[in-house]
């Protein structure tokens, strides 16, 4: 059975930490770090990495464009 | 597997347009307006145009949009945008000229011109981000506001009986003859990007084919505004504004589609 | 082979404005200069030159348009007359700021408020001291004739592009109205898109051509150092148009012993003033300043070398005397005479004051 996995990269210090896109994956991959970016913002990260799907739904929403989204398939 | 085999160039599925540029964006966490942003020029640079684009932008918290929207732009005074934008689709009749335009700007000090390009049908496309105040200038009441809802000029809520109702713009412009399509759209959740994505696309394929004028509101939020956190303010939006100002496509090829 | 007909001056300056290869008119009617769309209309430019014609919805949206063609390179035209010109500040202002090259025509009718139809010049402080918010000014020319009203035109779009300016033709009522003689030139054509590439591709918004960086309009700096270079760029401008396109007459000045200075239609009447004078036996020159703004201070301190005493007639309350009396710096004595309201003065009104006001006094 193909299996996709996927993962994003956050720009870390363009994320303004808004945590928008947490509610925005439906696999709860995102969490927002303790430790600040230059800008003082608690920023994005995949705290649950395995979960997620590379569906892109964080990237879509966030308003500073700062997800990058991959993801492959495998067999 | 590793992370790491995946996070290859080969893998990327999604990234930021190249029509946005790396200035970091002037807008609040959160904010609507770079979702908006962004949208728009992935639909320039999807439909490959970006050589023939000439956008507009208001007075209001995207003045600066030019800074970020990696196309030619001109800044207009404040709710003139569509003036400006009459003139440069006349003189360049190809072109694909757009203006992008907040709610004080468009609904309020702007409201002639905008009503005016409408009614005249330029080939042109209006992205109008409501979010129920002004924004800039610290979250006044804005012709958009709700009943009740407060703002730093209404800090008791809009008393409808002296500050006068919200103004639905894109309903009324919807019923002018000379506006080709008309459609309200969200940008808060993937879902609703989604659907803005398609709805600008749409109205940029309107210009492409020399259809007249595609309104494109996109009801957004102001969290500085509205004093909340993004995630409250886009629950907000979802429960206040949406049953306010309830999406979907109004105006469908030059047709009503809903009242 | 220029064309020689009878016009109207609002129509000659239409007129000129076809053959001169402009690209768009934009404007809303207002007395005493409805003629200038009207005819713009009734000639339909479109097929003769490809030139738009575009009735506004208000003064704002006329010349905010003006601003959103001129931002991609294209010649343009607006005109109205002194309650339109007010609420075209807006635009001009942002204009100025932007620095776009557009021409603005007001033919001024007298003031405040909704005035009256009839000519004044009481546009002037308006007109030269920058009309709008903010550090600016306008190259400003006034017409005397029907013919000026037509050549200006393309002077006006030449200073507009040599300085990236609004420039402002200043005109009235009478100048307007009239009806003369005028030798129109041959027809232009408009600029090709390739030519306005090569004039105006550095900063016109034609869309990101080739893959260009992109282009922007914006009368914005947020950066208080960025604004303020801007803002000396615009004065450097200023200095450049005085040193190099300052325009005036002067009418049997060089044995005058009293001078008048008028402008526009004023110009002429004091002509008439100055024959008035000469048959007495006293001799008065009239010096015309073609641009109000740069105004020709140097002249006219020159004139206090030969001078007694200068008269500003003027078709206001006395606005134009200020500049005289700042540039003559009290070398001589400097009086204002000038009806308004619309009331046009006569020759004779202008000697009798001329007498009253510096020969006695
Ligand atoms: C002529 C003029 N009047 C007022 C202002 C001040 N001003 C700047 S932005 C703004 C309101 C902007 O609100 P909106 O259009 O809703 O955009 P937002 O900031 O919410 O995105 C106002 C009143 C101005 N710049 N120019
Ligand atoms: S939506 Fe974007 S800016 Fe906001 S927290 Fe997530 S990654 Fe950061
Ligand atoms: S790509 Fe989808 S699954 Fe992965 S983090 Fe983003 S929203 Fe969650
Ligand atoms: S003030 Fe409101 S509209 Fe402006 S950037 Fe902040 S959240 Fe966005």
């Amino acid at each position: 059975m193909a299996k996709i996995k996927g993962a994003i990269v956050v720009d870390i210090e363009k994320c303004k930490g808004c945590e928008v896109c947490v509610p925005a994956c439906p696999s709860d991959v995102i969490g927002m770090s303790k430790e600040v970016n230059g800008k003082g913002y608690h920023y994005a990260y995949m705290a649950n990495p395995d979960a997620c799907t590379g569906c892109s739904n964080c990237a879509i929403v966030c308003p500073d464009g700062v997800i990058s989204v991959y993801k492959v398939k495998m067999d | 597997m590793d992370i790491k085999d995946i996070i290859k160039p080969e893998n990327l599925v999604y990234t930021k347009t190249k029509l946005m540029t790396d200035n970091a964006l002037s807008y609040c966490p959160g904010c609507g307006h770079g979702t908006a942003h962004r949208l728009t020029m992935e639909v320039i640079e999807e439909m490959g145009v970006e050589a023939d684009t000439i956008g507009v932008a208001p007075v209001g918290c995207s003045v600066l949009a030019y800074d970020f929207m990696n196309v030619d732009m001109q800044q207009a005074a404040h709710g003139r945008a569509p003036a400006l934008a009459t003139a440069i689709s006349r003189t360049w009749p190809d072109k694909y000229v757009f203006t992008y335009q907040g709610d004080g700007d468009l609904a309020a000090i702007g409201t002639a011109e905008t009503i005016h390009a409408c009614n005249r049908g330029e080939n042109i496309v209006i992205i109008f981000v409501n979010n129920g105040i002004y924004g800039m200038t610290g979250g006044q009441m804005a012709p958009t506001t709700l009943p009740g809802m407060p703002s730093s000029t209404s800090p008791y809520g809009r008393d409808t009986a002296k500050m006068g109702f919200p103004l639905k713009m894109t309903e009324l412009i919807a019923n002018l003859p000379g506006v080709y399509s008309v459609t309200r759209q969200a940008v808060h959740t993937p879902k609703h990007v989604r659907k803005a994505k398609k709805a600008i696309r749409q109205a940029f394929e309107n210009t492409r084919l020399k259809r007249g004028l595609s309104f494109v509101e996109i009801v957004s939020n102001c969290n500085s505004g509205w004093k909340m956190t993004p995630n409250q303010a886009n629950e907000w939006l979802e429960e206040n504004m949406l049953s306010f100002y309830e999406l979907g496509d109004i105006k469908v090829e030059g047709q009503l589609v809903k009242k | 082979m220029a064309e020689l007909k009878l016009m109207k001056g609002n129509e000659a300056i239409a007129e000129a404005a076809i053959r001169a290869g402009v690209d768009a008119y934009f404007g809303y009617p207002i007395t005493p200069q409805s003629e200038v769309i009207e005819y713009l209309m009734s000639e339909q430019p479109e097929f003769r030159t490809g030139m738009v014609v575009l009735q506004a919805e208000s003064e704002v949206a006329a010349i905010n348009m003006v601003y959103g063609a001129a931002g991609t390179g294209k010649k343009v035209l607006t005109s109205s007359s002194s309650p339109g010109i007010s609420l075209k500040q807006e635009g001009i202002s942002y204009l100025a700021g932007a620095e776009l090259p557009a021409v603005i025509l007001n033919v001024v009718r007298g003031g405040p408020g909704l005035g009256t139809i009839q000519p004044s010049q009481a546009d002037y402080f308006q007109s030269v001291k920058g009309g709008g918010h903010g550090d600016y000014h306008m190259y400003v020319l006034a017409p005397a004739s029907v013919q000026e009203m037509a050549d200006f035109v393309e002077d006006a779009f030449e200073m507009a592009y040599k300085y990236l300016t609004p420039v402002l033709i200043l005109s009235d009522g009478i100048i307007g109205q009239m009806m003369e003689k005028v030798y129109l030139k041959d027809q232009q054509p408009r600029w090709t898109d390739e030519e306005i590439q090569k004039i105006s591709g550095k900063w016109a918004t034609t869309g990101r051509i080739g893959g260009r960086e992109r282009n922007i309009i914006t009368s914005l700096d947020l950066q208080s150092e960025k604004m303020e270079a801007r803002v000396h760029r615009l004065q450097a401008k200023y200095k450049k148009m005085a040193e190099e396109d300052l325009r005036f007459e002067k009418i049997q000045c060089d044995d005058a012993e009293y001078l008048i200075v008028a402008y526009g239609s004023s110009a002429r009447i004091a002509q008439k003033t100055v024959d008035l004078a000469r048959e007495k036996g006293i001799k008065v020159g009239l010096f015309r300043p073609i641009t109000l703004f740069p105004f020709p201070k140097n002249q006219l301190m020159e004139m206090t070398k030969q001078v007694k005493g200068i008269l500003s007639v003027e078709l206001n309350m006395g606005q134009m005397v200020e500049d005289i009396r700042l540039s003559v710096e009290h070398k001589v004595p400097v009086e204002h005479f000038g009806r308004t309201g619309g009331i046009i003065h006569t020759p004779e009104e202008v000697l009798a004051a001329l007498e009253q006001k510096i020969i006695k006094r």
